[in-house]
């Protein structure tokens, strides 16, 4: 396990310098930040005095030395919009995407398993059907237009939800923004963790549905129904528990996809969170900001697919017997 | 022994979450029934007046002087009040300066209000004015407003004289600028050791966090880009106003959840109202929409030195002549804007009635078989696509337009982030710049846009068209030391004349400004042109 371990340590240093290095490339290439920060009328010679003052006019390999300089300090440069330093208005955002990303996990996890499993029991059945019909409906549908319509729905039409934002938070521990302590924070909640479930929860549910049939199929299931246990265990413990394994491993690659549906989801319900801070930096050019947080996204990458592989062992060990070779 | 552990452990974390989802469910509905009982113990108990405030963006700080865009000028009105203001026709009405005479051709005198006071509960006097004065000087976005300005000559408590280098018509635009800082307050050194006046756009400073200023807002809390609390002041000055007590200010930059949280009556107050929602917001009952032209053109600027046919004014013509304004402004921008046949709005001094849009197909392709291109050319165009509204699609038009007198364009469009390094270099023929001239007077379109260009003294700074002509130069640097207000007109609307005899550039349209709001409240009263709505007048009934 050790072994394993300074493995997987040395693979992550590597894969944050490459990602690091191309969101600095980017930075550089990427426009002006000056732009949004002055008005109309302040010429190009002051412009270029206030990128001399941030460093901006340095060439590409000293500003991108003085980064990993200061990376190693924990420092990942100054946001120049919020006027703070890029960690700490991370820091600040996170706890609001990480809370959507958990409740839209929980949607996933709750409706997944038991639809799925019920729809490879019972793959003929008029609720089956209607279920496999629904998740395509969902696939196709982009988060967007979920959001739009859910918005739309139950906000302008029914006036049930709220339609934007976090509502009231609270701060946790001194620093973790809370919106699941507070009925407006919940209520808030609602809507942009259905849309952002609406795309992963049909494809887990034909994900389970297509293992869980294909291992219903096999010998030891069938052994099982001759040994003549009830079916209740055969399709929880024996069959949904070998169903588990591919699903863990899409669900860790599918993380990425999340990240890329939390921006959508947070833009339109404007939520305050990483996504829809990493949207507008884009927008702002706020370059400091734009690498920081793909820095950042880069080792939440590679710790979370670290956890997937060490769950994956404890799953089945089987692999930690590969990995030790 | 492992395997029943996961057992234990899943079959536990699914009844957890089941248990979750029913509280959710259930947290729902005992939130709806909580609501309407609000709704229905309202009358009983009148509670503060708050207003819910949607705008695209929130000001970028406290200090009003460290950037110079709408959106810091629409928080300075709220929290600063500045020493005069212009009303709905463009008018200059008192607010901390009484009464203003000029006194010499430099000096004009400002008679301060009396018992104004700051937030921090200072008194305010015309020291501040000229506090305030030196630190617009110093600041990178409003130096080069000022520099006309020699300072502020403080003549009692309550006196104070702007004086300027040279005659200069503007001064009384320049003081809608100045709103007045609270001297006491911003002088010293914060808990930091830092100086407390200094004005920092990318890092942390004492004005950026902290304000005091005389207007009808304070600002009690704020977390940038989430939400800023306003409070009435109750020391304001102006008793005689609106009745808003508290302003919550969200931002929502995308379009769609602007508007449904209007018609969602999760907020009072949308500005801007995106133009594909202003028909339903308008239909909407218990919903009221405000628009009006704004002052922001749209141009396409024809660079001469770069493609030889440009220099030939009646190529210029002819596609002025092929240009459909009103064509685009009602297919393009859904009616949303005001077809342009010159640079200044209507309310702008150099603004004259007689120069309308042109579209003469017919005329245009006269005017190509008369120049030296009968048979068209090439030319290659930039434009953003996320600055302006519909700025691709009108570029696109452009292109389709011009292809029928023959020019044949090759159109790359490109994100605001990269735009502007790709203008400055003039890297097309053809260029598409908006403007508005942030002394809301027509001479800074022309020192920007249309003078010669001159890296030296900064004149034609924007004038990728490189369009060039002495008499545009010599009226345009006449209007600035000229006092006499109808003497300036006249020789504003003369530059707009040779511009549009010459077609210095393709003006598009301005584009309109718009707000909604719910019905009861005095919305149209408050709004304006520059776009700088006056909430501390706000009144809802």
């Amino acid at each position: 396990m050790f072994a394993f371990t300074v493995k997987r340590i040395l693979q992550a240093v590597v894969v944050m310098l490459v990602i690091s290095f191309i969101g600095f490339a980017i930075k550089h290439n990427f426009g002006d930040p000056i732009r949004d920060l002055v008005g109309q009328r302040v010429t190009a010679a002051e412009r270029s005095e206030i990128r001399d003052r941030l460093g901006l006019n340095d060439p590409f390999p000293i500003q991108y030395a003085r980064f990993l300089r200061d990376a190693l300090h924990g420092d990942l440069g100054q946001s120049y919009f919020f006027k703070k330093p890029a960690t700490e208005v991370i820091v600040k955002k996170a706890p609001a995407t990480l809370e959507l990303v958990f409740c839209a996990a929980m949607i996933i996890v709750v409706l997944s398993i038991p639809l799925g499993i019920y729809s490879a029991i019972k793959p003929k059945s008029l609720l089956s059907r209607f279920i496999m019909g629904g998740s395509i409906v969902g696939v196709s549908m982009p988060v967007f237009l979920t959001a739009i319509l859910l918005i739309y729905i139950f906000s302008v039409e029914l006036h049930w939800l709220p339609s934007y934002g976090r509502g009231e938070t609270v701060l946790l521990f001194g620093w973790w923004d809370s919106g699941l302590v507070t009925l407006d924070g919940i209520k808030h909640l609602i809507m942009p963790s259905i849309a952002l479930s609406s795309i992963m929860l049909p494809l887990f549910i034909r994900l389970i549905r297509s293992e869980m049939m294909e291992v219903l199929e096999s010998e030891y299931v069938k052994f099982a129904w001759a040994k003549g246990l009830k079916p209740r265990r055969v399709w929880l413990v024996h069959a949904f528990k070998n169903t588990l394994l591919p699903v863990i491993t899409v669900g860790g690659v599918q993380l990425g996809i999340m990240v890329a549906f939390t921006i959508l989801t947070e833009t339109v319900f404007q939520w305050q969170g990483m996504g829809s801070m990493f949207i507008e930096s884009v927008e702002r050019s706020d370059t400091s900001l734009m690498v920081a947080y793909l820095v950042f996204v880069g080792i939440v990458f590679v710790l979370v697919n670290t956890l997937v592989d060490i769950i994956y062992g404890l799953v089945n060990p089987t692999v930690r017997v590969a990995g030790r070779q | 022994m492992k395997m029943s552990t996961f057992k234990a452990a899943g079959k536990l974390s699914l009844l957890a979450l089941t248990l979750l989802v029913a509280a959710l469910l259930l947290v729902g509905c005992g939130g709806e029934e909580k609501k309407e009982a609000a709704e229905k113990a309202e009358p009983a108990a009148p509670s503060k007046v708050t207003l819910k405030l949607a705008m695209d963006a929130d000001p970028v700080s406290l200090d009003p002087h460290v950037q110079l865009s709408g959106g810091m000028l629409q928080y300075a009105h709220m929290v600063f009040d500045p020493l005069v203001r212009y009303d709905k026709d463009m008018n200059f009405v008192p607010r901390l300066a009484e009464s203003w005479e000029r006194i010499d051709d430099l000096t004009m005198r400002f008679h301060l209000r009396k018992g104004v006071k700051f937030h921090s509960g200072n008194d305010f006097t015309a020291e501040d004015v000229a506090f305030t004065l030196d630190r617009l000087k110093k600041s990178d976005d409003f130096k080069g407003l000022f520099e006309p300005f020699v300072g502020a000559v403080v003549v009692d408590a309550n006196t104070v004289d702007l004086v300027t280098k040279k005659p200069y018509g503007l001064v009384l635009n320049m003081a809608t600028y100045v709103f007045p800082m609270d001297k006491k307050f911003y002088t010293g050194t914060d808990d930091k050791g830092k100086e407390k006046d200094l004005i920092i756009k990318t890092d942390y400073s004492f004005a950026n966090e902290n304000e005091s200023g005389t207007g009808p807002f304070v600002v009690t809390s704020r977390e940038q880009g989430v939400k800023t609390v306003f409070t009435r002041f109750a020391d304001y000055w102006n008793k005689d106003t609106g009745n808003v007590e508290e302003i919550v200010l969200s931002p929502i930059k995308n379009d769609a959840t602007r508007t449904a949280a209007l018609m969602s009556g999760d907020v009072d107050f949308v500005m801007p109202v995106p133009p594909q929602d202003l028909d339903r917001i308008k239909s909407t009952e218990g919903l009221s929409l405000v628009t009006m032209s704004g002052s922001r053109i749209i141009t396409f600027q024809l660079n001469q030195k770069r493609n030889p046919a440009f220099a030939d004014a009646k190529v210029r013509l002819a596609m002025a002549y092929a240009y459909d304004n009103q064509g685009v402004v009602e297919k393009i921008m859904n009616g949303f804007a005001t077809a342009a046949g010159q640079m200044s709005p209507k309310g702008y001094a150099g603004h004259k009635e007689t120069l309308t849009p042109r579209y003469d197909l017919e005329k245009a392709k006269a005017l190509m078989a008369e120049s030296g291109y009968p048979d068209g050319f090439e030319a290659t165009m930039i434009a953003p696509n996320n600055r302006y509204v519909n700025d691709e699609k009108i570029s696109e038009a452009f292109v389709s337009m011009m292809s029928k007198i023959g020019i044949k364009i090759s159109l790359k469009t490109m994100p605001k982030a990269q735009y502007w390094d790709q203008f400055d270099a003039m890297a097309a023929d053809i260029q598409m710049i908006g403007w508005h001239s942030d002394t809301e007077d027509s001479g800074n379109f022309y020192e920007f846009l249309s003078m010669c260009r001159n890296a030296e003294t900064g004149y034609g700074q924007y004038n990728s068209g490189n369009y060039c002509n002495a008499k545009v130069d010599e009226l345009t640097l006449a209007a600035q030391t000229e006092t006499d207000p109808a003497k300036r007109a006249a020789d504003l609307q003369e530059v707009e004349q040779i511009q549009y005899d010459e077609a210095g550039y393709i003006p598009l349209h301005w584009q309109n400004l718009s707000w909604a709001s719910k019905s009861n409240m005095n919305t149209e009263a408050i709004v304006n042109v520059m776009n700088f709505p006056y909430f501390g007048d706000l009144v809802i009934k």
